[in-house]
């Protein structure tokens, strides 16, 4: 994209309807490693790429969880969307308090995304630059929607975004009709074929990238390295009892410490503020 | 501790004496009991819940579970109750969030105080008593007044059947009475199921001459299994 004349302001249209800067936001949005999102009738699952900026350094928390029934995956500058999980737990939080219900995922979303388009109509601020697929489930099912720093939002069935995420969707395209009566093993692995496309040429293990797993019964949770190692070796080796024994594994090795039901509210969140590399971007 | 606010009670008939005017509080009876052990906790309440001389329900829980090894139960005004139990969820899923793993009953403890002492001028009237496993997983039990001074000690009661109730755990517990000085802060050497039997004996007494108490105990134990709950049906007059 070459300098235009109207991208000094967020405020400045171009003479052809456009608004630049938020238009190179979601240029940050690409240039980020890769996150992709996919639901069936009972789970959504979110995977992402992770890239550390060398090898000394640990690589950036790109999943969050936002509350027992959402999650988020990001991919940009992610000190925004850090900003962002911070005001989508307190949303639901605070919903939770005034209600005592989960905040439906679409409300949520709306939410953000017209917080986001305020960034686009001030002289003194910036687009986010970063864009969110999450995860949720309310009382109207499984839930995948994407918010981008323009301020819309869409829901999806498959999706990804950042950068070589094209290679991930032209898989997703091909599958996604069959993802809606997927089993939650079959819903990770093609989230893992996904991840692989976008990867290319490197090797798919526990250490370049992440996945958490939303469904109707089973609250957020992001998958601890063992249980993804478990996936993955699944993939190579594509056998069936592998599959089940994943089932069994998983309730063991849950990545995160639940609450009891018995007061209702949010289990344990993952992502610590303040962690990872000095890198704007993943 | 001493209670430092003394509100009135909602009256329950028309009111012929002059001065009388709304009270923003009612006392919805109740007591609340927990004691410490060396590796468990349990912590038991009554379920009658009450307004003046009536009985509001028979089947009303003021026990609260707020972390996985933290329960809260409280006596008083059961609107400020909940009001308080929210609160403490809230700041509960907000600290999770923030540091990863869930609040210690130490942690707890000290935020219930704070919380209690932001309404220093308008209390929650609440009696709490807070009990759970601390870090080292040894049975702790925190007694409060309605504006938040709390002490650590190895048993307590709080509500309207608190007097009928303390003396006999002093009695029986064979720990440290936290009336003795230097403050220590030691678990009862009884075992769990002991402690139960000693609950269910306490509240079936208490019941018998507070009016305040009865219709049932709900109890409930601590440990590292886990947490687990009893009922036990107490008089219904």
């Amino acid at each position: 994209m070459f300098r235009n004349q109207y991208d000094t302001d967020v405020t400045t249209w171009s003479p052809a309807g456009r608004l630049h800067q938020v238009e190179y936001a979601m240029e940050a949005v690409k240039q980020g490693s890769a996150a992709i999102g996919l639901r069936s009738k009972t789970h959504v699952v979110l995977a992402t790429v992770n890239k550390a900026s060398s090898e000394l350094s640990s690589y950036q928390k790109k999943l969050f969880k936002i509350d027992n029934h959402i999650g988020i995956a990001m991919a940009g500058l992610t000190a925004d969307g850090r900003v962002l999980s911070r005001y989508m737990r307190s949303e639901c939080v605070t919903h939770n308090f005034v209600y005592e219900s989960p905040l439906p995922v679409g409300r949520l979303v709306v939410q953000v995304a017209d917080k986001a388009q305020v960034c686009t109509q001030r002289s003194w601020k910036r687009p986010y630059g970063v864009g969110l697929l999450v995860a949720g489930l309310d009382e109207t099912g499984p839930h995948l929607y994407q918010n981008c720093p323009s301020g819309n939002y869409f829901e999806f069935h498959a999706f990804a975004i950042g950068s070589r995420s094209q290679a991930a969707k032209t898989y997703l395209e091909r599958k996604f009709e069959s993802f809606m009566d997927c089993s939650k093993v079959e819903l990770v692995r093609h989230a893992l074929h996904a991840v692989k496309e976008s990867l290319q040429e490197e090797e798919l293990s526990s250490a370049n990238c992440g996945v958490a797993i939303v469904g109707i019964g089973e609250p957020f949770v992001i998958l601890d390295s063992k249980s993804l190692q478990a996936y993955i070796d699944s993939l190579e080796e594509g056998k069936n009892d592998q599959a089940a024994k994943l089932e069994v594994e998983e309730e063991g090795n849950a990545a995160v410490i639940e609450r009891q039901d018995i007061s209702g509210g949010a289990g344990v969140g993952v992502g610590a503020e303040g962690e990872g590399p000095t890198d704007m971007e993943t | 501790m001493s209670m430092v606010f003394a509100p009135r009670m909602a009256e329950a008939a028309p009111s012929s004496h002059a001065g009388a005017s709304w009270s923003p509080y009612d006392n919805n009876g109740g007591t609340c009991v927990a004691i410490a052990g060396a590796d468990y906790c349990v912590i038991a309440a009554d379920t009658r819940m009450s307004t003046g001389f009536s009985i509001l329900t028979r089947d009303y829980s003021k026990i609260h579970q707020i972390t996985e090894k933290c329960v809260l139960a409280s006596s008083g005004f059961q609107a400020d109750v909940r009001s308080l139990q929210k609160n403490l969820d809230a700041r509960h899923q907000i600290y999770q969030h923030q540091h990863n793993k869930q609040m210690s009953c130490p942690a707890m403890a000290q935020l219930l105080s704070n919380t209690l002492y932001y309404k220093r001028f308008f209390p929650y009237y609440a009696f709490n008593v807070l009990g759970g496993l601390d870090n080292e997983g040894k049975g702790c039990v925190y007694t409060y007044d309605a504006v938040g001074s709390y002490e650590r000690s190895g048993y307590s009661s709080q509500g309207s059947g608190q007097t009928l109730i303390m003396p006999v755990l002093d009695n029986q517990l064979k720990s440290a009475s936290p009336l003795v000085l230097p403050p220590r802060e030691s678990s009862t050497p009884l075992t769990e199921n002991e402690a139960v039997d000693l609950i269910k004996d306490t509240f079936a007494s208490a019941a018998e001459r507070d009016i305040y108490t009865g219709d049932g105990v709900e109890i409930v134990i601590i440990n590292k299994d886990g947490i687990r709950r009893e009922t036990m049906p107490l008089k219904r007059d």
